[in-house]
């Protein structure tokens, strides 16, 4: 027995220095078949445990036990290592040049000139104002003469149309949707509208486009003054262009409004010291507005006894070269891919 | 409007500088282009030539000594006509000019820069100064003479050496040039800017002179004035004898030339002065060419007449003429005619003082030609300026002409002269401007207009307190005839805030009911998934030519054309969005962008049966390399496909949608093979295809779809589909068909065969070629089964793919691939 005790713990040191021996997993797994296997050196003492006297059995079968679990502690440890090793190696070899150009995914854009009007869009639908649209193959009784403009005012000149008959045209300003909005509602007021769109006028060169972009605003309701339009302007043009600008009403002219303004902004580029933007003066013409004239009002089923309004529009166009910094207004229209495909970037 | 700070002076006293006063007019209204000195140069002075030289190095240059009061300078000067004992202007060695150069024959070429003159050595002699043209002194082109033109100004011999010449010519004027809106007719007139001045800086307007002596005949005794036309409201005519034809004296002409008119002699120029003085335009006959009346009417149709620029013109029914009783003499505000104008021969003149209908007026001289006179017809006139006007102008021809004024006015009048009385509350004033104006502030707004207020009846004396006006609500306000502006209350409205000022106007949000704003969810929505699917928006010109208007349609509608297009490239609404997009497509090819991947919504334009309408559209347009989620490849029909189906899924028309080819109703635009209807509830709503190769080489893919009609097809609300718990089984099958037989065809035929377990039908591979009979082609599909309550059975799923096939071979003759 006492040589089998010795044989026991010869073959686990044997086992014990050849797993620590052992360089890779293979080599440690082929330790455990050898000593730990079905056919394993140690194994085959439990198969030979028939030829022992019964009270020999549990002394050498503890002996067996005892030696198995140390190895296989010995063998798991080394595993785990060699597995460790593996998995480096593997992470390593794997590793890539993260510089390499990505592979694109790429989104589309809207353009320019649609971003801002969704920005308008949202800014007025949150003060509860109608989005609405007309036609842009309009009536010169929309376009002009329910806004006050009868046919042969001089008035006319300051908007050279686009005629398909003496009674359609292309319209010239969104105005042309005030009129519609007034016999639409029939003097069920409050009215509460903005109306972004294609206008046109005959008129192409370098700051001018035959094609272009305007928004018209209207509110009708009982007691609106000029101190509404200044307000509703202020908010207008502070989120659009830059909190902190102010406002100037100049007295201008447009058949459709009195009193009318043009609305200057403290220069957004020098804060109105002057510079080549504002040419010198501070100030930036960006808006035509102004209280909705008695005339209009009665002729689209308002009494202006009883309500009065302010109506504001903007050219969109320049309101985007403003924000976007473009230069030259044909831009806007050339569809260059590589233009357009820089619109896609949230506006924070 | 040009107005001479000289001229404006006359009648009214500013001592504020140019600029100034043109952003003191912009802030009441009144916006300018340019303001600044008449003639803007300096270090200028009178000189007289000593001594004139031929240059020894030059053959057209000239060597001189110019005494220029306190010594004199040695002055290379290259003009013809400069020679000893001329007197000339001279600039001095540091004078700055306008950037003009003068080119042979007085050509003007102009430069933003200012010139300045520096003492140097020309061609080795020195030269302290420059001998200056009136064209270096900034006088424009039209106005010069042919001297200044050919060489250098000479001044008359009396010019005082030394002297500052502008002075001396009486040109120190300054010039604003003001953009005046279209309901200020009143201030195309030195009287209307000076009540508009008098209003800014509170000052007087002083008189103007009408005294004349007139002789004891009566014009009204063999001359007659008849009006035959509701468009002449005032016709005033009055004789002037005996005129002598010369040049104007020195102000007259520069205060023309300042204001844009140029001169011509002294009794055009007077017509033309007392024009701009009191906005009255006059017409001057002479009188000797005229018979004995002269009457106003409207011309007969096809009637002409000989204007004074040698132009024979046929008149329509609409255009007033001035006839002499028998024939048409003139084209009333517009222009007179050839037979009775000024000459250097007349002696006596008949002036004309008349108010035309302006509409009438704007439509004649649209066609003729749009003069000073003609604008201050179709804005409106004051008819008390018309009276004035004719008594200037005998004024001044008395003076300046020697003119001889013959004793009362044939006159037609049925014009209102009166004042406009317009009652107003101060609050209503407030209420429209939201400010709170104290009283005697307004008040004092319509004394500085110089508008007479009534209050409680009694013409107010504008010493009023506030406290006198403590129980005042309402006044009257008089309106002198001249603002024809005003009419109504918000015009004094107007006055008050331009006046008083709205600087101080406290801005506020309307106070209106609370309400959720509305916006066209659709569009945006259409336009995000067309951004998520990678496509760049466009936004592109609706007028294109006529032969591409009516590209990639093809219906019953007509075209809608301009009347009067800019260019015949731009003549025409499109009736598709994509010949605009083709023309994106074309302008991206020149710059080398190969991949475009576009979409634009927009508007398309149709005439049917004399009705206009527009249309609202989407159309997209793809070629080159197309980014597909992960990565990237080469556009075709089926990408372009995916996008318009990913669309139509979006817009909940899954499953309603159908690609149909239907030969006569493919516009010939596209690839006959390569192109298909998009057809929604078996309705045709857009077309899609690639570009016929003629009209494209390069395969551009492009679909178009009328969004009314699609939208116009109600969808259900957006709802949850159960997914199922039980397991799916996949099954794959390969068949070979004729060529010809389609996908949707077979499709259609296993999913009536597969019945309702079948859930999906997806094609993985095409194939013709090595191992397929000729005319035929493999197609192989991935077949999907599946029930919402239970795990299917093999045996099930073998029996419906054995339906499936047996049906595929019955109706298709297809054969399965082995």
């Amino acid at each position: 027995m006492e040589e089998k005790i010795s044989e026991i713990s010869r073959l686990k040191d044997l086992a014990v220095s050849e797993i620590q021996s052992a360089t890779n997993a293979k080599e440690l797994d082929e330790v455990r078949v050898k000593y730990l296997g079905k056919k394993g050196e140690l194994t085959s003492i439990l198969r030979s445990m028939g030829s022992l006297a019964p009270e020999e059995r549990p002394v050498i079968g503890g002996k067996v036990n005892e030696a198995r679990d140390e190895l296989e502690v010995l063998i798991k440890s080394g595993e785990e290592k060699f597995a460790k090793q593996e998995l480096e190696r593997k992470l390593k070899e794997e590793t890539i040049d993260i510089t390499l150009p990505s592979t694109k995914v790429k989104r589309g854009s809207k353009h320019p000139l649609n971003r801002i009007i969704e920005e308008v869009e949202d800014l007025f639908v949150s003060m509860g104002y109608d989005v609405v649209a007309g036609p842009e193959l309009e009536t010169d009784e929309y376009c002009f003469e329910r806004l006050n403009l009868p046919k042969g005012h001089p008035a006319r000149d300051m908007q050279d149309s686009f005629y398909i008959t003496s009674e359609y045209l292309l319209r010239t300003q969104t105005s042309a949707v005030q009129a519609r909005a007034m016999m639409d509602n029939e003097e069920k007021a409050p009215i509460r509208i903005i109306c972004p769109g294609k206008t046109y006028r005959r008129d192409d060169d370098a700051t001018h486009s035959h094609q272009f972009s305007q928004v018209e605003g209207l509110v009708i309701d009982k007691n609106i003054s000029l101190a509404d339009l200044k307000g509703t302007l202020e908010v207008f043009v502070r989120k659009m262009l830059g909190e902190n600008l102010q406002l100037r009403f100049r007295p201008s002219y447009f058949p459709f409004t009195e009193p009318s303004y043009e609305v200057d902004v403290s220069c957004f580029k020098c804060g109105g010291k002057g510079c080549n933007l504002c040419k010198q003066t501070g100030w930036i013409e960006v808006l035509g507005s102004g209280i909705v004239h008695p005339n209009v009002l009665k002729m689209n089923g308002y009494n202006p006894d009883k309500y009065t309004g302010f109506a504001f529009g903007t050219g969109l166009d320049r309101l985007a070269m403003f924000k976007y910094g473009i230069t030259d207004i044909r831009l806007l229209y050339q569809n260059d891919v590589r233009f357009l495909s820089q619109f896609d970037r949230l506006d924070r | 409007m040009k107005l001479s700070k000289n001229f404006v002076k006359d009648y009214v006293d500013i001592d504020v500088d140019i600029k100034t006063l043109a952003e003191d007019m912009t802030r009441v209204g009144n916006e300018y282009d340019s303001a600044g000195k008449l003639l803007d140069a300096t270090k200028l002075v009178i000189g007289e030539v000593k001594e004139c030289e031929m240059h020894p190095d030059s053959d057209h240059l000239h060597v001189c000594k110019v005494d220029v009061g306190n010594e004199i300078l040695n002055i290379v000067c290259g003009a013809p006509n400069v020679r000893k004992g001329l007197k000339v202007i001279v600039a001095l060695d540091g004078a700055v000019l306008p950037g003009v150069t003068v080119k042979a024959g007085g050509i003007i070429e102009k430069d933003d820069k200012p010139r300045v003159i520096k003492r140097g050595m020309v061609r080795g002699q020195e030269s302290n100064g420059m001998l200056c043209s009136m064209l270096e002194l900034g006088l424009e082109h039209k106005y010069a003479d042919e001297v200044d033109k050919t060489g250098i100004h000479e001044l008359p011999a009396d010019a005082p050496v030394g002297g500052d010449p502008i002075a001396y010519m009486q040109m120190d004027d300054e010039v604003a040039d003001f953009d005046l809106t279209a309901n200020r007719g009143d201030l195309l007139s030195i009287l209307g800017m000076a009540y508009e001045l008098g209003a800014i800086y509170d000052k007087d307007v002083k008189p103007i002179d009408l005294t004349h002596k007139e002789n004891s005949e009566n014009i009204n005794n063999n001359f007659k004035v008849e009006v035959n036309t509701d468009n002449c409201s005032i016709f005033l005519a009055r004789k002037v004898k005996n005129i002598s034809l010369k040049e104007s004296p020195a102000f007259i002409k520069n205060r023309l030339i300042a204001s844009g008119i140029r001169p011509i002699n002294n009794v055009v120029d007077i017509s033309n002065y007392v024009m701009l003085e009191t906005g009255q335009p006059l017409h001057f006959y002479d009188a000797d060419t005229l018979k004995d009346k002269i009457e106003v009417r409207m011309a007969k149709k096809g009637e002409k007449l000989f204007t004074l620029d040698g132009k024979e013109r046929t008149l329509s029914d609409e255009d007033i003429v001035i006839s002499d009783g028998e024939r048409a003499i003139g084209l009333a505000g517009v222009m007179g005619g050839l037979d009775t104008e000024i000459t250097d021969k007349t002696k006596n003149v008949l002036i004309e003082s008349a108010i035309f209908d302006g509409v009438k007026i704007r439509k004649t001289s649209k066609e003729i030609l749009r003069s000073e006179a003609s604008s201050r017809f179709e804005k409106g006139l004051d008819p008390n300026r018309t009276y004035m006007a004719i008594e200037r102008a005998c004024k001044l021809l008395e003076e300046y002409a020697n003119g001889e004024v013959v004793g009362g006015v044939a006159k037609f009048d049925k014009a209102d002269l009166q004042n406009r009385e317009i009652e107003i509350s101060f609050k209503k004033i407030n209420d429209v401007l939201g400010m709170e104006i104290p009283k005697k502030d307004v008040l004092d707004v319509f004394r500085r207009l110089k508008f007479e207020v009534y209050v409680n009846g009694k013409r107010a004396e504008f010493k009023e307190q506030e406290k006198d006006l403590e129980k005042v609500e309402e006044i009257t306000v008089s309106v002198p005839r001249r603002r024809g502006d005003i009419s109504i209350k918000e015009d004094l409205i107007e006055e008050v805030g331009r006046i008083y000022g709205v600087d101080n106007i406290v801005g506020r949000l309307p106070e209106m009911p609370m309400k959720a704003g509305s916006f066209d969810k659709v569009t945006r929505g259409i336009r995000n998934k067309m951004v998520d699917l990678g496509l760049n928006e466009t936004l592109s010109y609706i007028l294109v030519n006529n032969k591409e208007a009516k590209y990639f349609t093809k219906d019953d509608t007509e075209l809608v054309k301009l009347l009067d297009p800019m260019t015949e490239e731009r003549n025409t609404l499109r009736h598709s969005i994509l010949p605009s997009l083709l023309k994106i497509y074309e302008y991206n090819k020149a710059r080398s962008n190969k991949d475009v991947a576009i979409f634009e919504i927009g508007k398309a334009f149709y005439k049917k049966q004399e009705e206009y309408g527009e249309i609202n559209k989407i159309a997209g347009l793809m070629t080159g390399d197309f980014y597909l989620g992960v990565g990237k490849k080469q556009v075709d029909f089926y990408i372009i496909k995916g996008i318009v189906e990913e669309l139509l899924d979006y817009l909940g028309y899954g499953n309603r949608y159908s690609f149909v080819v239907k030969e006569e109703q493919m516009p010939d635009e596209v690839h006959p093979g390569q192109s298909a209807l998009i057809s929604v509830n078996n309705d045709i709503v857009g077309l899609i295809g690639r570009v016929h190769p003629v009209l494209e080489k390069e395969p551009v893919y492009v679909f178009e779809i009328d969004l009314d009609k699609l939208l116009d097809k109600k969808v259900g609300k957006m709802k949850y589909k159960e997914i199922s718990k039980f397991p799916s089984v996949k099954k794959d099958i390969a068949v070979v068909v004729d060529k010809n037989i389609t996908s949707d065809e077979i499709a259609t035929v296993i999913k009536k065969a597969g019945g309702s377990s079948l859930s999906k039908i997806d094609v993985f591979d095409v194939y013709t070629g090595k191992g397929i009979e000729e005319n035929k082609k493999s197609i192989a599909y991935s077949l999907t089964f599946e029930k919402m309550d239970r795990t299917l059975t093999d045996e099930e799923i073998n029996e419906s793919m054995e339906k499936i096939v047996d049906m595929l071979s019955k109706k298709l003759g297809a054969e399965l691939r082995k």
